[in-house]
């Protein structure tokens, strides 16, 4: 891997602590980790390791509270809510673990919501064709099937054209036909849109498709291995 | 259109049923703003109107006698505007088709024209044609009584004198607007008029010529009233005047003003308890539909949306429910305060009912409404946007994790599984079960004000009919008349007991208090007239000093021991100090009582009667009716049986139509109130619910846990809703006692029952609602998505 490509995520000593009444439950226990502009990484880790908690301090959608984490050159331990509100609606997509569409909206509409305050979006037609669901797109979350909705998750996240694509277990709940097909378009976007691509998983041989694995245990980094040959998605198997 | 606006348009669509509900407690409240400020407004409109446009007097004075060159002297007061001159005299008019005699009071016009003061509003007809002196006028209500238009005939006896008299038009009279017979408190259209004539032919009968026995003042802008009443006083005291009196003394403008005075309160007291109801209400419910939306924010918030973007969507939302909540309550609102109006009319005449919809009102009642709504959104939403999204995305953690006592105690373990679920539902959620419970006993509470006042209205008249105003019949005399008259009423058919009474006009004083009133003297132990102290167990008059009615010894200031300026308004007209022995509770009129005879020596007279009340045998009536009428001293007969009547419709007319429009808006709230709470508990445990049967609870075991939950916020929030419902009640009492009647504070168990029944029946009606929901509950489709 080419150390000096340019750095987009700088994590460093991240910790993260939920109290919960008395209870203190240490999700991250300080994180280091880099990511660099284009790469497509892949974390792994037992459940309740702390990926889910890792990547959405990496998304701005919470704050860690220690050690310090960049995005270029934007604080984002520091950054308020204006500022990380913005960093979001500009850079950022995301594709959560439960698809978290709005029931109310339609396919397109749920991709529209975010195309419409983006700055150089694609259209959500675009978007949703990009995943294959062009003839889906005026039904609403309750109608699709949960690798529907997923794929719908992607095209919102990805029809902003965002800087770096964040995925929660995009295939956690789906079959491996329609996983390989939905790791496909991240792929893609990743390939072709040269978006900086962070995926968790529980399935280990996703980490064959990644640049770099990283694996977490105990909300520490334990690992990060280089993939010198990247797979695509249809040679997965599993 | 803006995919975040079309979801404003689904979620308007999806959360119809809470939106209407809502929707509904802000119209309630507003209806209630401006049904009561609209009917004040059409009243106090219509008076002022009616009294600028017909030249209604300032100052009101009768003497016995007095030549009309007296006038210039009059208008010399300073202060003085206009002088009008007149003469008015009691009348016993037959009306063909009637049988029974009518009592009536008749004035003189300036011969063939518009008097200067009191001018009449025609309504039919003319008036009578200068020099004819058997043409008369006659007051609307009564025309309509006896159905008689101009061109009618009608026999009266003035002065002894028969006179046949032909009906030229029909009018209404700024002075009558209220037109009551002297000594009663409600009208009697068919048995009491008022009539107009040319003013040659009235002082013919009366004897009258060149001179008046009635005069009518207006004032200057910036004259002071007691001043002018004093000179006038001066004047016509060596021509028998009995006292000047303003407009507030003034029967028709006193009974008015009464009544304004009691809207007023009620344009106050009314909407401040719904508005505020409805206002906290709407920001409970803002703020759980808002919050059963937080996974929806969180989302928006993670896509980048500014929480101003996410606040001006939930704004919007709550502006469109306030909008529509609000144009509700205004058509409602002024639908039914013209309705209300409308009754009002059949009491109050004045030419016309002006109507006018005051854009403050409604602009306050808006401001009201939006600002609650807008709070609980506000603050729902505020709570959703400041929680990092990765955290909002999640259901909401319970307040506390704590094992309830119930759920660890041996009577918890009694407990069936979903019944266990709900004790730990309400336990962990204390605020929110705490809140949708107080809202439910709010609403309960506004049906117990709306519906109090119908029981305690009949305890009211019970009071005063069986216990006050025992008579069958009462009698008043034309002059005071000695006692042996008495003996004359025994012997008539069907007298069963009689009782004399004398009747005093005087204006009592006391420090800078002073009111008109009279003093009634009785039996130190009478059998037909009820006095009662405030345990209602009879009271029995000392031999000396005055009893007052409570609600008048308060009015004036006095306890018993103080001495009272009493200024006798009839006889020697002179002033007297007499200690107060007590007070009585009554609750209709006030009035102030002394023993027969101590009040005779005050006036320096013999065991003189005013009057008398008398109890017979009902199938003697008609026979008795025809000998009291040919007694030349009877003035006046009134039947109690007639009197209560009256009562019972005027108080069902008025305050009750008001409080049957509440209680349907209280009806409303509550089920509003208690349908939302239904939705939101479902909405926010579908999935619960869902998992729930997916785990293997049966269908009945997962209603129980959601009806369950409803069932006991809705038990517990009766009695709470009867504490706050009797506080509400209360206040309004309070603020409703007024001179003509004054409704006990009593709220019968019934009235609990009432309140209580309403909340269930609320309860009820929303658990078939939400069954429907509860039947169709997809445990598939719930746990699908994950909003
Ligand atoms: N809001 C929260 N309150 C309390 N504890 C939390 C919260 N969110 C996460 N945790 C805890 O933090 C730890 C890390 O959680 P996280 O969601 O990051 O795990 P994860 O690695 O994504 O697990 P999984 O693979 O199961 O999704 C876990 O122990 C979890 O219980
Ligand atoms: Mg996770």
């Amino acid at each position: 891997m080419d150390e000096k490509r340019e750095v987009v995520f700088l994590a460093r000593g991240v910790t993260k602590t939920y109290l919960m009444g008395e209870v203190r439950i240490q999700a991250l226990r300080g994180v280091d980790l880099t990511l660099h502009a284009g790469e497509l990484v892949v974390m792994l880790g037992a459940s309740g390791s702390g990926k889910s908690t890792l990547l959405n301090i990496l998304g701005g959608l919470d704050h860690a509270d220690g050690g310090e984490v960049r995005y270029r050159d934007q604080d984002l331990v520091r950054a308020d809510d204006r500022a990380l509100t913005r960093y979001r609606r500009h850079h950022v997509g995301f594709v959560f673990q439960f698809y978290n569409l709005i029931s109310s909206l339609t396919a397109r509409e749920n991709v529209a919501i975010v195309t419409e305050i983006a700055r150089d979006p694609m259209s959500p037609e675009d978007a949703l064709a990009l995943v294959g669901l062009e003839d889906r797109m005026d039904h609403f979350p309750a109608q699709l099937s949960g690798g529907e909705q997923q794929r719908v998750a992607i095209a919102r996240a990805v029809a902003k054209r965002p800087d770096v694509l964040l995925c929660d277990e995009p295939t956690g709940a789906l079959d491996s036909r329609t996983g390989i097909r939905v790791l496909r378009v991240i792929q893609d976007i990743n390939r072709e849109l040269g978006t900086t691509t962070a995926v968790i998983t529980h399935n280990a041989v996703i980490g064959e498709m990644a640049d770099r694995v990283v694996r977490l245990a105990d909300g520490r980094v334990q690992s990060v291995e280089d993939n010198p040959i990247r797979k695509s998605p249809d040679q997965l198997v599993w | 259109m803006r995919a975040i606006h079309r979801k404003l348009w689904r979620d308007l669509a999806r959360l119809k049923g809470q939106v209407a509900a809502i929707a509904v407690v802000i119209a309630a409240g507003i209806m209630v703003l401006i049904l009561s400020v609209t009917t004040l407004d059409a009243l106090t409109l219509s008076k002022d109107r009616f009294y600028d446009s017909h030249q209604f007097a300032d100052v009101f004075a009768d003497l016995r006698r007095a030549p009309e060159g007296l006038a210039p002297r009059l208008e010399a007061i300073p202060g003085v505007n206009r002088v009008q001159t007149r003469i008015k005299a009691p009348v016993r008019l037959e009306v063909p088709g009637f049988q029974e005699p009518v009592r009536g009071m008749i004035l003189s016009l300036p011969d063939g024209r518009q008097p200067d003061l009191n001018r009449l509003y025609l309504r039919r007809g003319g008036l009578p044609e200068s020099g004819r002196a058997d043409q008369v006028v006659i007051s609307e209500p009564f025309a309509q009584a006896h159905d008689l238009h101009p061109g009618d005939r009608l026999t009266a006896i003035i002065n002894g004198r028969l006179e046949r008299l032909i009906i030229s038009g029909v009018a209404l009279s700024p002075e009558f607007i209220y037109q009551v017979g002297p000594a009663d408190l409600l009208p009697d259209y068919q048995r009491y008029g008022v009539l107009w004539m040319n003013r040659r032919g009235l002082a013919q009968a009366m004897d009258l010529d060149g001179a008046f026995n009635s005069v009518l003042v207006s004032l200057r802008a910036g004259a002071i009233e007691a001043a002018v009443i004093e000179a006038l006083d001066l004047r016509l005291a060596p021509y028998g005047g009995i006292g000047a009196v303003g407009r507030e003394d003034q029967v028709s403008h006193r009974f008015l003003s009464e009544e304004l005075d009691q809207l007023r309160v009620m344009a106050v007291v009314l909407p401040t308890i719904f508005l505020g109801v409805a206002a906290f209400l709407l920001n409970v419910l803002m703020g759980r539909v808002i919050r059963t939306q937080r996974q929806q924010v969180a989302i928006l918030k993670a896509f980048g949306y500014h929480d101003r973007d996410i606040a001006l969507h939930f704004g919007l939302l709550t502006g469109l429910i306030v909008v529509t909540g609000t144009l509700l309550g205004i058509l409602l609102g002024s639908w039914s305060a013209e309705a209300l109006a409308g009754v009002y009319a059949e009491y109050y005449r004045f030419p016309e009912m002006s109507f006018r919809l005051r854009p403050q009102v409604i602009l306050l009642a808006l401001a009201v409404a939006a600002g609650a709504a807008l709070l609980g959104t506000w603050r729902a939403v505020r709570q959703a946007v400041s929680l990092p999204p990765a955290q909002a995305m999640r259901p909401p953690a319970p307040e506390r994790f704590r094992h309830s006592l119930l759920e660890r105690s041996a009577l918890g373990r009694l407990l069936s599984q979903p019944t266990r679920i709900i004790v730990r539902n309400l336990s962990r959620h204390r605020f929110k079960a705490f809140m949708s419970m107080l809202g439910i006993a709010l609403s309960g509470g506004l049906l117990l004000l709306g519906s109090y006042q119908f029981n305690a209205v009949d305890h009211l008249l019970d009071i005063q009919y069986r216990l006050v105003m025992k008579m069958d019949l009462h009698l008043s005399f034309t002059d005071p008349t000695p006692e042996r008259a008495l003996a004359e009423l025994r012997t008539l058919p069907g007298v069963q007991y009689v009782e004399g009474y004398r009747s005093v006009p005087v204006r009592l004083v006391h420090e800078r208090r002073d009111y008109r009133t009279v003093i009634q003297g009785m039996e130190a132990r009478p059998r037909l007239r009820g006095l009662l102290d405030a345990d209602y167990r009879p009271v029995h008059l000392p031999p000396e000093g005055l009893l007052l009615t409570g609600y008048l010894a308060e009015y004036l200031g006095v306890r018993p021991g103080d001495r009272i300026t009493v200024e006798v308004l009839e006889g020697h007209r002179r002033t007297l100090q007499v200690p107060l022995a007590g007070t009585v509770d009554e609750p209709i009129g006030v009035s102030a009582y002394m023993e027969r005879r101590a009040l005779n020596g005050l006036m320096r007279e013999g065991p003189a009667l005013s009057g008398a009340w008398l109890m017979v045998a009902e199938y003697e009536q008609d026979r008795l009716f025809e000998r009291l009428w040919e007694m030349p001293r009877v003035a006046g007969i009134g039947m109690i049986d007639d009197a209560e009547r009256q009562f019972r419709d005027y108080i069902q007319d008025t305050v009750l139509v008001m409080m049957g429009i509440l209680l349907l808006m209280a009806g409303s709230i509550t089920f509003a109130v208690v349908y939302n709470n239904a939705r939101i508990a479902f909405a926010e445990r579908e999935r619960e619910l869902a998992t729930l049967r997916v785990l293997g609870l049966s269908r009945s075991e997962v209603n129980w846990v959601l009806i369950g939950e409803m069932a006991l916020l809705t038990l517990l929030a009766i009695p709470l809703g009867w504490a706050v419902g009797t506080v509400f009640a209360w206040l309004l009492n309070q603020a409703l006692s007024m001179d003509l009647f004054r409704i006990p504070f009593v709220i019968t168990p019934a009235t609990y029952a009432f309140s209580a029944a309403g909340v269930l029946l609320a309860a009820v009606l929303s658990v078939l609602l939400i069954g429907r929901r509860l039947a169709r509950l997809d445990m598939v489709s719930a746990l699908k998505s994950n909003e």
